[in-house]
């Protein structure tokens, strides 16, 4: 539990953190709220000569609330819970960010770090892509956009290059019937199953849906097809059982201590039905 | 008499005394982050050990080259079993009478295993140097499951033992085989099963725990070698004990050793043994000359030091077809890992399990325990129990609830017309016990009716119809448990570790100002003792317990004792004080008797004075008598008011319990919500109900955490599967349901204040009612044994297995 030794930056603009990380390459990491790379340095699973720590940059805080909402990458999850605009203007994004952990974590942990550390246990991510959200990465040459939806390529593996720096989180206003549910073991355990579900309704009927699932893949797992699946019902039975059959065609679970693989596929679909019948109650 | 003197009333409050909730003394430094623990221990040039530890459960140690660690700035020594050898401490002998690696001798046995010790000038140099140790390993078969292990042809783990077919505790009828140790009447058991109008029978298997205190293990050698003496400080639950070894393995004469066992955080039982760490920082102290530090973190805590429980209990139940319970039967597979290293007194290899017919009158009974090594950590420690206690209250508990299921018969019931009736205490048990003392109908009967048994049965009965109508998919389960504890451990006639009788002691000084300070050979870890055991002073000596000083844990300056483990701090070392308490007032009754100028026997004792038998007004007060001692020559009468008590208990004491715990089941994803529990403890005598409720929420909360989910698991190659805080659970207040609490009070006859112990009960009874209550919710569809622990995946595979997912 003790990391090896590793140089300790602390920039206070974006540019010297772009210039550090320019500087050391795959040597460095950007360090956010530390919740994820520093265990992993202790238990020596990642090694880097430089830690670049972003907590002094006050430009990657700001939360703006518009049409669409944009969000600091060093914004942490507690501020998430904390903002007022928020919680009104994106429900869904606090009733997740509630079910992240415990208060101590909360307070540090920040939603940059959780999209872009690419680990397939954090909720934030597919929470995102059922948002479909947009990362906003900065570069040596400037800044790009990338969706949320193709962010993750594999188990920590992201579109991020080693010299970029993901900087912000933008996204719609959603739709009305939202919910994030999720089981886990405890407070402070990965998902063994989390669905986030956003339903537009019209004349009683879904008019749009959006489908996402943690920790169920190698990365979150947007589930088109569940949500194509409800489109145009009442969010029936036989609407919920084609979702439910077209997410557990996308997600791809793997025995752990949570348990085997029939179990999480059970619980996937158990907990996507819930989420949607409690999205479809708000929509 | 005036407004200003106290009435008697308020000379009993001001005591705090027993059955007073005084605020515990500890939780000021506690609450303020101000304990000192073993890693606040710093030492001027104080160096860090840190070990290299097997990846591999079984391998041949083919090299290891220490080169390159020794080459890393900074890195003063790496010990090996070859530098070991030549002292004889590349093994050290366990308190089960076996053997054990200090470190790897030839070959690991385990993962985690220490294989070589660093020692540098800081923590962080030695974990780097740990990486560049190079160690060669060639890969043995693995067993990690106990009955594999039996097999004709398995793999021999412990090469060192080869053809040694006699062991600490009798023969051994295959290398992989410990010990098969018997109580009770075989053939007599046999019979009464072959011939029985039901028997019931079940594989109870109560899986492998670790105690995980927050705290985890660690010391600080210091050797003087100017003079001689080594300091040891460390977290251990028996610091008398650890000197005493110390010497033996070291050679340092036992007056040179002093052991501090300072503030602990948590031990229950983890803290019990001695482990690689202590041998490896004293060697190093006395090689370099400086202090060594060791602590241990929290994955080495879970992978390598003791774990507890693995016990496979094969169990046959007879009865009349009216639940009269005429036999039990039991045979233990234990699975022990690499090597015996379970800390029970020393001729009792399978600690008390023999309690296993546990609160019923059962005229025959019959239990073989067959210890076996596998390729896992050592241990088998009494978590949070006296030894194995919490796995005899599950068997049989677990048996009960079986056989009730088999009669088709309410299980409460079951209980009640099985209970040893009060009258006929003290009772002696088919396996060998006297119980003390008890009134299980008067507890059980208070327990039902507490929580309106009948009621929550017909509500079940009503959930599982709205069930089967497709209307909810909870079941509701209802857990009962019935428990006896064996504690207080225990007569020197047959109780000892190493040889050391199982006695403990007190000794107190009053100062001349009367106030106090008590030494006691027992440590505290988190129990109150300085809050509790100041309580029984009072009482027994009138001086406030806010005025009394108890200190604990420092081998120069307490007396010996064994430590505290086992419930055992209340009925030996509470006894051992409670007695010199007498000593103390016996003298002082001569000291008023003098200054009253009456005889000794026209006194009487009042609260906290001497009072003139018929002359009230004429009285001496404990502060007055404790300043006579010192400035008085009293004819007959050595100066000073100090006593001593060594207390050798007459036999061990029986707290008991009655819980019940209620659970709503769901059956598609496998989460338990416990939305009751009710806790009845009996402990004899109460000294602190805020200490015992304190007690019962702790244990009962380890309880939850063991049967819902709490576990050491290994893959089929030995790798430790849960080796962190996220596998392995710990609740937090978020997963800690409300208990209630309540009991009865029925004093041990032989115990001086009545006392019994309680720190360890709501673990032994806890983890039967939270495991009775998941089994009985799916009782009506079938479900006989789910094994523990039961976390959300095991449960819907038992809703599974049962067709419940449609």
């Amino acid at each position: 539990m003790i990391p090896p030794a590793f140089d300790y930056h602390r920039p206070e603009s974006l540019d010297a953190a772009l210039k550090l990380l320019g500087a050391h390459g795959d040597e460095a990491r950007v360090l956010a709220g530390g919740h994820s790379l520093i265990p992993m340095m202790k238990l020596r699973m990642a090694e880097f000569a430089h830690l670049i720590d972003l907590q002094a940059i006050e430009d990657l805080r700001d939360i703006a609330v518009g049409d669409t909402i944009r969000i600091g990458a060093m914004t942490t999850q507690a501020e998430l819970l904390d903002h007022a605009g928020l919680a009104e203007a994106a429900p869904i994004l606090s009733e997740a960010a509630m079910q992240i952990a415990d208060p101590q974590v909360r307070y540090m942990g920040t939603i940059g770090g959780n999209v872009a550390n690419g680990d397939p246990g954090n909720d934030m991510p597919g929470l995102m892509q059922c948002l479909d959200a947009t990362y906003t990465l900065a570069g040596p040459d400037g800044t790009r956009d990338v969706s949320a939806r193709d962010f993750y390529e594999a188990a920590y593996m992201t579109a991020r290059e080693d010299d970029e720096i993901l900087v912000a989180i933008s996204f719609p206003r959603h739709a009305p019937g939202y919910a994030y549910e999720k089981q886990k073991r405890k407070i402070g355990d990965y998902a063994t199953a989390a669905a986030a579900v956003l339903i537009e309704a019209e004349g009683g009927k879904v008019k749009s849906a959006s489908v996402a699932m943690t920790n169920l893949s190698d990365v979150p797992v947007y589930s088109e097809g569940a949500g194509a699946a409800l489109l145009g019902t009442a969010c029936d039975a036989a609407a919920l059982d084609a979702a439910v059959i077209a997410m557990l065609g996308d997600i791809d679970p793997m025995e752990d201590n949570r348990g085997p693989v029939a179990f999480k596929q059970h619980v996937a679909g158990v907990i996507l039905r819930r989420a949607i019948e409690r999205a479809w109650k708000r929509a | 008499m005036n407004e200003m003197t106290p009435t008697r009333e308020e000379r009993v409050a001001n005591l705090k005394g027993m059955g007073c909730a005084r605020k515990r003394v500890e939780d000021a430094r506690f609450t303020q982050g101000k304990g000192n623990y073993v890693d606040d221990v710093k030492l001027p040039g104080m160096l860090f050990g840190d070990f290299v530890r097997s990846p591999h459960a079984h391998a041949r140690v083919k090299s290891i080259n220490t080169e390159a660690a020794l080459a890393l700035p900074g890195v003063v020594a790496v010990l090996t079993a070859k530098d070991l050898e030549p002292l004889g401490l590349h093994w050290m002998p366990t308190l089960a009478g076996d053997k054990q690696m200090v470190l790897a001798d030839g070959k690991v046995l385990f993962q985690g295993q220490e294989v070589a010790y660093v020692v540098a000038e800081d923590r962080y140099i030695a974990a780097d140097a740990i990486e560049l140790v190079e160690v060669e390993y060639e890969d043995l078969p693995v067993i990690t499951d106990p009955f594999k292990a039996l097999e004709e042809g398995a793999t021999v783990l412990r090469e060192d033992l080869e053809g040694q077919t006699e062991g600490a505790h009798g023969p051994r009828r295959h290398p992989n085989h410990i010990f098969l140790w018997e109580q009770g009447d075989k053939a007599a058991t046999e019979e009464v099963i072959a011939g029985a109008e039901v028997v019931a029978e079940e594989m109870i298997y109560y899986h492998r725990t670790h105690p995980c205190p927050l705290e985890t293990c660690g010391c600080v050698a210091s050797m003087d070698k100017i003079n001689g003496k080594l300091t040891l400080w460390g977290t251990f639950q028996a610091p008398h004990v650890v000197r005493t070894v110390a010497s033996l393995l070291s050679g340092i004469a036992e007056h040179n050793i002093r052991v501090i066992s300072p503030d602990i955080g948590g031990g229950f039982g983890n803290k019990v043994g001695v482990y690689p760490g202590y041998v490896c920082s004293i060697v190093a102290s006395i090689v370099t000359g400086k202090p060594v530090k060791w602590v241990e973190d929290r994955m080495e805590n879970l992978m390598a030091t003791a774990f507890a429980r693995d016990y496979w209990m094969q169990g046959k139940i007879a009865a009349t077809k009216e639940g009269k319970i005429t036999g039990l039967w039991c045979h233990t597979t234990a699975d022990h890992g690499a090597f015996d290293a379970c800390a029970d007194p020393t001729k009792f290899p399978a600690g008390f399990f023999h309690i296993c017919t546990g609160s019923y009158d059962i005229p025959v009974a019959w239990v073989g325990v067959d210890g076996v090594y596998t390729n896992k950590a050592p241990g088998g420690v009494a978590y949070r129990c006296s030894f194995r206690v919490t796995e005899a209250a599950y068997f049989i508990e677990r048996m009960i609830e079986v056989l009730a299921l088999r009669l088709g018969m309410d299980a409460a019931e079951l209980r009640r017309i099985n209970f040893i009736r009060k009258d006929q205490f003290p009772y002696h048990s088919a396996l060998g016990w006297e119980y003390d003392s008890g009134d299980y109908h008067t507890a059980w009967d208070k327990a039902l009716k507490a929580v309106d048994y009948e009621g929550l049965r017909r509500e079940q009965a009503e959930r599982l119809e709205a069930f089967k109508r497709g209307e909810t998919r909870k079941l509701m389960g209802i857990g009962l448990s019935f428990f006896t504890e064996i504690v207080g451990a225990g007569p020197v006639k047959n109780c000892d570790i190493l040889g050391m009788g199982m006695f403990d002691s007190c000794e107190i000084r009053i100062h001349p100002t009367g106030s106090a300070i008590a030494r006691l050979g027992t440590i505290s870890q988190g129990q109150g003792h300085a809050t509790t055991f100041a309580q029984i002073l009072a009482s027994e000596t009138g001086i406030p317990a806010d005025m009394i000083t108890i200190e604990e844990g420092d081998t120069d300056t307490a007396p010996y004792g064994l430590g505290t483990y086992g419930s055992r701090s209340t009925p030996v070392a509470g006894a051992a004080t409670a007695l010199a308490g007498r000593k103390i007032r016996a003298k002082a009754q001569m000291i008023a008797a003098y200054l009253l100028e009456v005889h000794d026997n026209d006194l009487e004792w009042d609260v906290d004075r001497f009072v003139v038998k018929g002359a009230p007004e004429r009285f001496k007060t404990m502060a007055e008598i404790a300043y006579a001692s010192y400035n008085q020559a009293i004819p007959g009468l050595e100066p000073g008011l100090e006593a001593v008590s060594y207390y050798d208990p007459p036999n061990m004491t029986y707290p008991f319990g009655a819980y019940i715990c209620v659970m709503d089941i769901d059956v598609d994803t496998g989460e338990a919500a416990i939305r009751q529990f009710y806790a009845l403890d009996d402990c004899g005598t109460r000294i602190n109900p805020m200490v015992i409720e304190g007690q019962v929420h702790g244990g009962l909360t380890e309880a939850l955490a063991i049967a819902m989910g709490q576990e050491i698991a290994y893959d089929e190659m030995g790798n430790v599967k849960t080796a962190t805080l996220m596998d392995f659970f710990i609740p937090t207040a978020w997963e800690t349901p409300n208990y209630t609490t309540d009991w009865t009070e029925t004093p041990s006859p032989h115990h001086p204040i009545g006392a019994k112990g309680v720190g360890e009960s709501p673990n032994v009874g806890g983890v039967p009612a939270f495991s009775n209550a998941v089994h009985d919710a799916f009782r009506t569809f079938g479900l006989t044994q789910a094994h523990m622990p039961h976390d959300h995946w095991r449960i819907w595979k038992v809703a599974s297995d049962l067709g419940l997912h449609g």
